[in-house]
């Protein structure tokens, strides 16, 4: 069944029509040709589809795309502002958080919406108080970030990277 | 994936009536485990009736001090509700200890409630699984059963469920509210879920076109004094081999009341009733919690793979209830 349906990504408008089949990462990548996002493992695992969807960080290779109709997705191509990468991306320049550079695209958008989260107050598995007031130190940031693996083991410079934003 | 019809549904009645009405209908949430399903072919609807929108994304005080869960309410929003973190605390860190950030900020309360088993002959549809296609056996049972259930299984499936924040909302005696067909009904934890017998297939007592609108928990004050556990492989983002979740309530040094429940050990979250009984008006001391452990676990059976998961489950009681009390104990 074909569906006809609206997406807003890294701040452009696009209208299309798809398969009810089509996962929002596919057509985000197959259908808009925006590649930011990878696939990674295709069933929630990896999260190197993590995107921000509707302002939260989200995998998309679990999300059927007609479920997102007139959604707002920010992708990491999408946070830079012009030429001035995002402050996240720009650390992992500067720490080296990646070797293949894969994972990355997921890895930083993961950690834009987990610094909210943080910002918000919500506790992890690792916090000492579920009551609140969080202290990202690398035990924190290891655990928010389980959810984005890294095939090239460039877990110490991604812990390292997010510690210098989150400072 | 075969191709499939999709609509948005307005409203809960809806909704129930488009599924009823069509046997190859299923209701979507985020679809974490669905879509899964759907591209590993164990799952194979040929309508989704999307409830992910529905207006059941709140969290609400009940009459008489409980709580009630709305259906579409996220993963992290509940974990991150001070209510829950105050007065449940198990929950919150029962769902905190599952998946990942970037899929609890999507997947519904209802839809964590209804995820299938990780058996991974469940997901493999080259195998024979008596959960899958029923009558075509169960691989498990000759096969590997170190993720597998030690208590409650029956010859016909040995799986477990997957869930951490349903072995919470057992402990906790949560009601779930279903909107059917033929009306509501309101449905204790406890025998939502169901063991496996001869009908491994079905998971639950609901019914095709039962919609969960909803998840009450009663006013209980010792659960302000609760925790949950988890053992795993990795320290994260990993389902649990054994869990814990506990609440005490202790009055000079004795447990006055407890309420325990097990993940990881059956196919469903396992309430430790024994354990409870003989707990209540014990001391709050090591022997008492090793004791009541081993009650709980007589009855237990391993499979091939999975007995270490005995002594595990009774450590991890042991450890939890400590951890709670150990204020008691100086
Ligand atoms: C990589 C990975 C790791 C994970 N790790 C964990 C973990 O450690 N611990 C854990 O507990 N979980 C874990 N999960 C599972 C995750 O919690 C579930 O996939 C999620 O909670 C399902 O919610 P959903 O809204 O996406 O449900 P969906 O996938 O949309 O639906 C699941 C089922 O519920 C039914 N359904 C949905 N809503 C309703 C309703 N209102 N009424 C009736 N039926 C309904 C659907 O028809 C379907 O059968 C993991 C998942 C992944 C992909
Ligand atoms: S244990 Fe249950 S789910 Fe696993 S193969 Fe056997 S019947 Fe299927
Ligand atoms: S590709 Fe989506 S989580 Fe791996
Ligand atoms: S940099 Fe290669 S997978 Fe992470």
């Amino acid at each position: 069944m074909d569906v006809e349906m609206t997406l807003r990504v890294d701040g452009a408008r696009y209208r299309l029509v798809v398969d009810t089949r089509t996962t929002l990462l596919d057509a985000l990548r197959e259908r808009l040709g925006i590649t930011s996002p990878k696939k990674g493992c295709d069933h929630g695992q990896c999260g190197a589809c993590t995107v921000l969807l509707d302002g939260r960080r989200a995998t998309t290779c679990l999300a059927l795309a007609v479920a997102h109709d007139d959604a707002e997705i920010i992708t990491a191509n999408g946070l830079a502002a012009g030429e001035e990468l995002h402050p996240v991306a720009r650390a992992f320049l500067d720490h080296d958080g990646f070797q293949c550079g894969y994972c990355t695209p997921g890895q930083i958008c993961s950690a834009v919406g987990m610094l909210d989260e943080v910002e918000a107050g919500w506790p992890s598995h690792v916090s000492e108080e579920l009551a609140g007031g969080v202290e990202l130190d690398d035990e924190e940031i290891r655990e928010r970030m389980s959810g984005n693996l890294c095939r090239c083991g460039a877990y110490a410079n991604i812990v390292a990277a997010i510690r210098e934003v989150a400072r | 994936m075969i191709p499939f019809d999709y609509e948005r549904a307005d409203d809960a009645r809806s909704a129930v009536a488009t599924v009823a009405g069509r046997p190859g209908a299923v209701f979507l949430g985020a679809g974490t485990n669905l879509v899964d399903h759907m591209k590993l072919g164990v799952a194979n609807p040929d309508l989704l009736v999307d409830v992910s929108r529905l207006p059941f994304d709140v969290i609400e005080p009940l009459q008489g001090g409980g709580v009630r869960i709305g259906a579409t309410v996220r993963n992290s929003d509940l974990a991150a509700a001070p209510v829950i973190r105050q007065r449940y605390p198990m929950l919150a860190a029962a769902l905190l200890a599952g998946a990942s950030g970037q899929l609890r900020n999507v997947a519904t309360t209802a839809g964590n409630l209804l995820q299938r088993t990780r058996c991974v002959y469940f997901q493999d549809v080259t195998t024979p699984c008596n959960k899958r296609r029923p009558g075509s056996g169960c691989s498990a049972v000759e096969g590997y059963t170190r993720d597998h259930a030690i208590l409650g299984a029956s010859p016909h499936c040995v799986a477990v469920h997957p869930s951490d924040m349903a072995v919470a909302l057992t402990a906790l005696d949560a009601v779930v509210q279903v909107e059917g067909p033929s009306g509501p009904r309101s449905l204790a934890i406890s025998d939502l879920y169901r063991l496996p017998g001869d009908q491994p297939q079905r998971d639950t007592v609901l019914e095709h076109g039962e919609l969960i609108t909803a998840v009450d928990l009663p006013e209980l004050p010792m659960a302000a004094r609760s925790s949950y556990r988890k053992v795993r492989d990795r320290a994260s983002y990993a389902f649990a081999l054994v869990s814990v979740a506990a609440a005490v309530d202790v009055v000079d040094g004795v447990m006055r009341d407890v309420r325990i429940a097990l993940g990881g050990v059956a196919h469903k979250p396992w309430r430790a009733s024994r354990a409870e009984e003989a707990l209540r008006g014990a001391p709050a001391a090591e022997d008492a919690f090793r004791h009541a452990a081993d009650a709980e676990l007589t009855e237990a059976r391993p499979l091939r793979d999975n007995a270490f998961k005995i002594p595990m489950a009774r450590n991890t009681m042991v450890t939890v209830l400590r951890g709670l009390t150990w204020e008691e104990g100086r």
